[in-house]
């Protein structure tokens, strides 16, 4: 029956022991221990929240490098492309200009030509005229310089009359 | 690659602070085991001697004489088990204790419990059968003095319990005042044997049963439990002088211990709490007859069982491993040679009690401070969940 039956004096210590330990070690032992322990965990926590960040950064600092680049290469490639078009441009508009003047040029030429051709046959019409009317004024000159001359005239235009 | 040495250096180091801790285990196992296995053979035996030769009081005189003639192993047990006013060493010598009496009579008494050797009387007062009496002049029992006497007295398990406290007291504080020198630092020594307990506590104890919010409250009480009887089971496995006491396996500890427990659950217990033992929420009015007493049964029930469970496990293991050194002394009785034959499985089986003990010393700790923490929880259980309350009773049986 010993065994099961609570001694008043160890409860009584016990009590009184208990107490003064919990309460003892709950403000000197186990509050900076349980700070401490927390506040390592939190630091040992940031740091490897700190060193994750650094980690997403430096990859984001990648692609943004790779980003840039690539945007840089596009660039390039456009400017190139851009380049290009326009000499090609600039060659196919100067070769237009440059047939389109060579055939102003042409045309024109041509009837410059037409022109003074044209000039050249009316002179030279004129000019057969002018002479034809004094040949015609020789001619007839000569042909009736003379009494004889002008009767036997006469009398050929008359026979061609009769003839008819 | 220099960058990265420290770095392969860093799990080497881990290691050898992980042997480093596996050691101090070992080295203190080691230690338990050897001492008690030594000296649990010199421990009882002169005890048995001594009970042999023991002066018996003159009336009784004949019948015990030859009572003591044959060995009495369950008396022997029953004397190592239970609390006493002196704590044997070795032989015949023993540590006298501080006697503390009060009545209001006499008033406060304080001397050793030296002067009450061989069943004198001192003050008015004899021990008898472990027990302090009131005697009156013509050494008669006075029943009605002994039954207002107040026996404080600082006994084996109280002086146990006090090397216990002053051990904790020391290792917490020095712990303690190593985390304020080297704050952030890697744990060094007896820091990193006791750290991972405190986070074990405070994690798989306090956090998963409390819950996240809450438990900060009662991780004081929870970690002062959990050490004390951890500290005072291992100090109750070592057979000589600063243990040798059972003290956790004293009914009085597991009881002071549990009303503690019961007293901080009622204090800290929410509205939730009462209600579903009062009136449980989704019952029928009918059956809330049946209900409520066995609610109100089961709240007085988990602090007793909690003692219970604590008090018998300790108890048992000190009976167990005191029965195989009986064993040898019965056996010897019938034949010295058979005794000694015996002695060799005895002390094998001692040895694996010992080992036994230990993880019974941890496992009990734990369960008392799991337990504890539950109960605690479930007091300040906001309760959504109706199967909390199912699944409190559920590992409540499983230990």
């Amino acid at each position: 029956m010993e065994l099961v039956k609570p001694a008043f004096g160890l409860i009584f210590w016990m009590c009184v022991s208990f107490g003064l330990i919990l309460f003892i070690l709950k403000k000197f032992a186990w509050k900076p221990v349980l700070n401490m322990l927390s506040e390592r965990e939190e630091s040992i926590q940031t740091a490897l929240d700190a060193a994750e960040k650094a980690k997403t950064e430096m990859r984001l600092m990648k692609s943004d490098n790779e980003r840039i680049l690539n945007e840089a290469r596009a660039e390039r490639d456009a400017l190139l492309k851009d380049a290009r078009e326009i000499r090609e441009k600039m060659i196919s508009e100067s070769k237009g200009l440059a047939t389109k003047e060579g055939e102003r040029m042409l045309k024109s030429a041509r009837e410059n030509i037409q022109n003074e051709k044209m000039a050249a046959i009316s002179e030279l019409k004129n000019q057969v005229a002018v002479l034809s009317i004094e040949i015609a004024e020789k001619i007839l000159k000569a042909e009736l310089s003379s009494d004889e001359k002008q009767k036997a005239l006469v009398k050929n235009l008359l026979q061609d009359i009769n003839l008819n | 690659m220099p960058k990265f040495a420290p770095e392969i250096e860093k799990p080497g180091n881990l290691f050898r602070a992980m042997t480093n801790k596996i050691n101090i285990f070992k080295r203190i196992s080691l230690f338990l085991i050897v001492l008690f296995t030594t000296f649990s053979a010199f421990a009882y035996e002169p005890i048995e001697k001594e009970k042999n030769n023991v002066v018996d009081p003159p009336e009784t005189g004949k019948s015990t004489e030859e009572k003591s003639e044959k060995f009495n192993a369950g008396e022997l047990i029953i004397d190592h088990i239970t609390d006493s006013h002196e704590w044997h060493i070795a032989g015949h010598l023993a540590l006298p204790l501080p006697i503390i009496l009060y009545s209001s009579e006499k008033g406060l008494s304080v001397f050793l419990s030296n002067k009450f050797e061989g069943g004198e009387e001192y003050n008015g007062y004899k021990l008898q059968k472990n027990e302090i009496v009131a005697v009156d002049e013509d050494g008669v029992i006075d029943e009605k003095a002994t039954a207002k006497l107040w026996d404080v007295s600082i006994t084996k398990n109280v002086a146990s319990m006090f090397v216990s406290i002053a051990l904790m007291l020391w290792m917490f504080i020095s712990v303690a005042n190593k985390y304020k020198k080297n704050p952030g630092k890697a744990p060094k020594g007896m820091q990193s044997l006791l750290e991972p307990l405190i986070i074990f506590v405070r994690d798989d104890i306090a956090k998963s049963a409390i819950g996240e919010k809450k438990y900060k409250r009662y991780l004081p009480f929870l970690l002062t439990v959990f050490f004390f009887i951890w500290i005072n089971n291992l100090l109750g496995l070592i057979p000589v002088l600063p243990g040798g006491a059972n003290v956790t396996g004293n009914i009085a500890i597991g009881m002071t211990l549990a009303v503690m427990v019961f007293v901080i659950t009622l204090l800290t217990a929410n509205w939730n709490y009462w209600r579903h033992i009062i009136a449980m929420p989704g019952v029928p009015f009918g059956v809330l007859f049946i209900l409520t007493p066995i609610e109100i049964f089961g709240m007085f029930l988990k602090p007793m069982v909690l003692m219970i469970r604590l008090f018998a496990n300790m108890l048992a293991g000190h009976i167990i491993a005191l029965s195989f050194f009986c064993l040898i002394f019965i056996f010897a009785e019938m034949n010295p040679a058979v005794g000694w034959g015996v002695s060799i499985f005895s002390v094998a089986f001692t040895i694996f009690m010992g080992m036994l003990e230990l993880l019974v010393a941890f496992l009990q700790a734990y369960v008392f401070t799991l337990l504890s923490a539950m109960y605690f929880g479930s007091a300040i259980d906001e309760g959504h969940d109706p199967n909390n309350h199912v699944d409190d009773h559920a590992t409540d049986r499983n230990f």
